[in-house]
């Protein structure tokens, strides 16, 4: 009988969250086979079985558990049954044949049956008939449906018009967390926040032309998030209050920028941080923003690779926002919000043009940030982005030459 | 000149697929071997068939059918060269559509043979041996089909012809003789038999139009050799030759004896075979199948990215609305969006009088499939609609599953079937039950109500006018 236990995640955690087991009580599990999955604040983690034989649940899912308690136990003199893999199967179909029980709609013959036009537009939609429920007589499948369909698979699940459903989820420890941090950083500082806006193009005109070249020589796009955090770092050595956290009664400056890049993944929003970002190349922070991203996604980003950071990035602008204010992340002092490029009439020389514009926002703890220093820190920000050139020397190069 | 996609043959499937290429924003040339656009259906085919057809009816109902209606004719004639030059405007006004078309949706039009040269690049030789290169980024092949020889009868195209001079005859023939009975060959037949010639049509199999359904095919038969034309069935022709204005068919029965028939024209019409010729298929490396048609996938692209083929060309049934769906269908997918076709919902059609049609499965294909199946027929005798214009022959035969009473066929032989056919592609595409259509409002009186009743027969058996 060997007992599994809560790891220890990482330094800073105590206490984990069994989301769930993955596998049935009883079920025979080879050795390395996920049993379950843990929750901490910031990640998920699955356990994996560390011998093969049969699993004993002990702790039940959904509860709080200390580093070390115990989760199961797996006997590994129980004998693998034979066709074992196959259970597993049966037990997906038998999942599969309980969900239809469920719709009080008649089944016919032609229930699913999608109009001609139905049809084309589930398939432009890559939605399977199995997905829709027909309205139609005989739960035919109308062409209104698949619309409907082909939308909520675009935005939200389906509601019936008029429901009056609710439904309660016990929050998870990723969102309780968040949402203390949030609350706590809203009560304990002084935050506000100041605009700018930026003419993109520069910026445009480089990912044009140098793009392709920059994709083929590094296997990374240059998007704009380096230009981004490499303006930010340049602003950030000008303005160390910015860069810098307080801690009780003291202010704590830092020599290098970890720049926390706010990444949406499929749980919420998780916040990995780049390491002494002043100190990479456009393309090694593209490299990490893109290794960050991915980890995120899959759920593989550690303890490490979330805490710390100095000053956060977040780009609201990936999903369309015109203008926010970005709450801080405390101990840090300020947040960039980066938003949508959008084509706006503006005046230069005195003359209106059409420019990719985006505005930026800076969220700062006014406690220790002063007015001018905020902004001016936005204007040095928006100064680089639009005259990329500076942030090859941190100044004008010709300003450097002249030594003015 | 380059183009999103050019089209090679303007008959239905290409001209349509042409046209829903330019609606879906793509540059489009099309490429005709011969002076006008509309390819078999509207030249030698569809069209100049169904007037010939109505032109024959109108003067068979005249000698027929309106002295039962009180209507008295003297000295009642025709005048074949007319009927002819009518048949040839008609064709000519649909050229002109097809052409006006081309010219609204922006679409280049070529005159001449196109071949290829690459896999992006087709040569148009027209009439006078001039050679044009229009480049494609898609290539679809829609040349269509031509009438199928028999390896044993030399067509001399004067005596011995094929359904193409079978349109443009200069005379009514004094004895046809039509090899092969399927839907050509009877509404061909149907033509001349109503004009005053003698029609015998020689039938390899025991049946006539044998796409049918058999019970509709029996009933075709009947009311035919009613209208006086005769048929050789299970006879196997093995021979034909011409001596001045005499054409000789030789043939066996199923016995083994041999028959001979004399006549002034012998229509040879056992089906039609893929056209491809002069494609230059091999400089570019598209496969073709054991049948000698062009090989594609479900997305109509052959073994040659890039290049696709629709239509006659291809697999399925060789009938222009198969051919057009095909054009819209493909036409939809080069755009990248995902329709698709129910080729089991493609409705076949003979225009005889009756006319006959059908869609979905016919009682034998059930039966050989061990379908469990239910079958409703109504005969049009019993309608007062059929009644009041005295045409009584045929019915509606509706063909269920046992189990959910889902319509799984549907044949009919009778007045307007070929407008009546479309209720049974709405109702299977939206795998209607029996019931379901007997249980929705039919016009009274008309021929519609008769699929009504055989719904009612196939679902309870308790139809209500019978």
């Amino acid at each position: 009988m060997t007992e599994v236990k809560v790891p220890a995640v990482a330094e800073s955690i105590t206490e984990v969250t069994l989301s769930r087991y993955l596998v049935k009580e009883g079920d025979y599990v080879e050795l390395d086979q996920p049993i379950c999955e843990l929750e901490t604040d910031k990640a998920s983690q699955e356990i994996p079985s560390p011998v093969a034989g049969t699993v004993k649940f002990v702790a039940a899912e959904g509860s709080d558990l200390k580093v070390g308690a115990l989760i199961c136990t797996v006997d590994e003199t129980a004998a693998k049954p034979a066709g074992a893999p196959a259970k597993a199967e049966e037990k997906k179909a038998e999942v599969k044949k309980e969900e239809p029980k469920k719709e009080v709609v008649k089944e016919t013959y032609a229930s699913g049956t999608p109009s001609p036009a139905a049809k084309k537009i589930l398939d432009e939609g890559a939605v399977k008939t199995t997905e829709v429920k027909g309205t139609g007589v005989g739960g035919r499948i109308t062409k209104e449906d698949a619309i409907n369909a082909v939308r909520s698979k675009a935005n939200l699940p389906q509601r019936e018009a008029f429901s009056r459903n609710e439904r309660r989820e016990k929050m998870s420890r990723l969102r309780k967390t968040i949402s203390e941090r949030l609350v706590y950083s809203k009560n304990s500082t002084a935050m506000l926040t100041t605009f700018n806006e930026v003419d993109m193009s520069a910026i445009n005109k480089i990912r044009e032309k140098y793009g392709d070249t920059f994709k083929k020589k590094n296997e990374v796009s240059l998007g704009m998030m380096s230009f981004f955090t490499k303006a930010v770092c340049l602003a950030l050595e000008k303005f160390p209050a910015v860069n810098a956290s307080i801690e009780e009664n003291e202010i704590i400056y830092h020599d290098y920028c970890d720049v926390s890049i706010a990444v949406s993944t499929p749980k919420g929003l998780v916040v990995p941080v780049i390491r002494n970002a002043e100190s990479l190349s456009l393309a090694g922070i593209e490299k990490k923003v893109k290794e960050l991203a991915i980890k995120g996604r899959d759920g593989l980003l550690t303890m490490e690779e979330m805490t710390g950071g100095t000053f956060t990035i977040s780009n609201g602008g990936v999903f369309g926002s015109l203008m926010s204010t970005p709450i801080i992340n405390p101990p840090q002092v300020a947040i960039l919000g980066m938003h949508k490029v959008q084509d706006r009439p503006v005046v230069i020389d005195g003359q209106i043009t059409v420019r990719p514009m985006m505005y930026v926002a800076l969220s700062y703890d006014h406690r220790i940030i002063d007015g001018k220093e905020s902004v001016s820190f936005l204007v040095a920000v928006k100064d680089f982005l639009e005259n990329p050139h500076k942030m090859l020397l941190g100044a004008d190069p010709v300003d450097l030459l002249l030594e003015v | 000149m380059k183009y999103n996609v050019v089209v090679i043959g303007s008959g239905p499937g290409g001209y349509i697929a042409a046209i829903r290429c330019a609606q879906l924003g793509m540059k489009v040339a099309i490429i005709e071997k011969y002076d006008v656009l509309g390819g078999t259906c509207t030249n030698v085919g569809c069209i100049p068939s169904k007037a010939l057809l109505d032109s024959s009816e109108h003067y068979h109902n005249a000698e027929k059918a309106f002295e039962e209606h009180g209507i008295t004719t003297k000295g009642l004639s025709f005048d074949f060269k007319k009927m002819v030059d009518r048949k040839n405007g008609v064709v000519k006004a649909n050229n002109d559509g097809i052409a006006f078309l081309m010219k609204k949706n922006k679409i280049d039009t070529y005159f001449g043979t196109g071949s290829f040269v690459t896999k992006n690049k087709v040569a148009v030789t027209n009439s006078k041996g001039e050679k044009t290169e229009i480049e494609g980024e898609k290539i679809i092949i829609a040349t269509g089909s031509k009438p199928t020889q028999l390896p044993f009868i030399k067509v001399d195209k004067k005596r011995i012809i094929t359904s193409t001079e079978a349109l443009t005859l200069s005379e009514v023939p004094k004895h046809l003789i039509i090899i092969g009975g399927g839907i050509i060959g009877v509404e061909l037949g149907s033509v001349y038999k109503r004009l005053g010639s003698k029609v015998t049509v020689v039938e390899f199999l025991d049946k006539i139009v044998p796409s049918m359904d058999d019970e509709v095919g029996k009933e075709l038969l009947r009311v035919l050799r009613k209208q006086g034309m005769e048929f050789m069935l299970s006879t196997k022709v093995t021979g034909a030759s011409v001596k001045g204005k005499e054409v000789t068919v030789t043939a066996e029965n199923k016995t083994g004896e041999k028959v001979e028939l004399k006549g002034d024209y012998c229509l040879v019409a056992v089906g039609r075979v893929p056209f491809t010729e002069g494609l230059n298929l091999e400089a570019v490396g598209v496969a073709k199948d054991e049948r000698g048609r062009i090989a594609v996938n479900d997305n109509l692209e052959t073994n040659v990215p890039g290049i696709y083929a629709l239509g006659d060309v291809v697999r399925g049934a060789m009938l222009a609305h198969k051919a057009e769906e095909e054009g819209v269908y493909l036409a939809e997918i080069l755009a990248g969006q995902k329709p698709h076709i129910h080729y089991n919902l493609i409705p076949g059609v003979a225009y005889t009088w009756p006319e006959a049609a059908s869609v979905g499965a016919t009682e034998q294909e059930l039966k050989q499939k061990g379908v469990a199946y239910k079958s409703g027929k109504f005969p049009f005798r019993a309608l007062g609609r059929a009644r009041a214009s005295g045409d009584l022959d045929g019915f509606v035969k509706i063909l269920a599953s046992k189990e959910t009473d889902e319509i799984l066929g549907v044949h009919i032989i009778g007045a307007r079937a070929a407008d009546l056919i479309i209720e049974g592609v709405v109702a299977m595409e939206y795998r209607a039950s029996a019931e379901d259509i007997a249980r929705m409002s039919h016009p009274h009186p008309t021929y519609t109500e008769a699929f009504k009743e055989a719904c009612l027969m196939a679902t309870e058996s308790r139809p209500l006018n019978m």
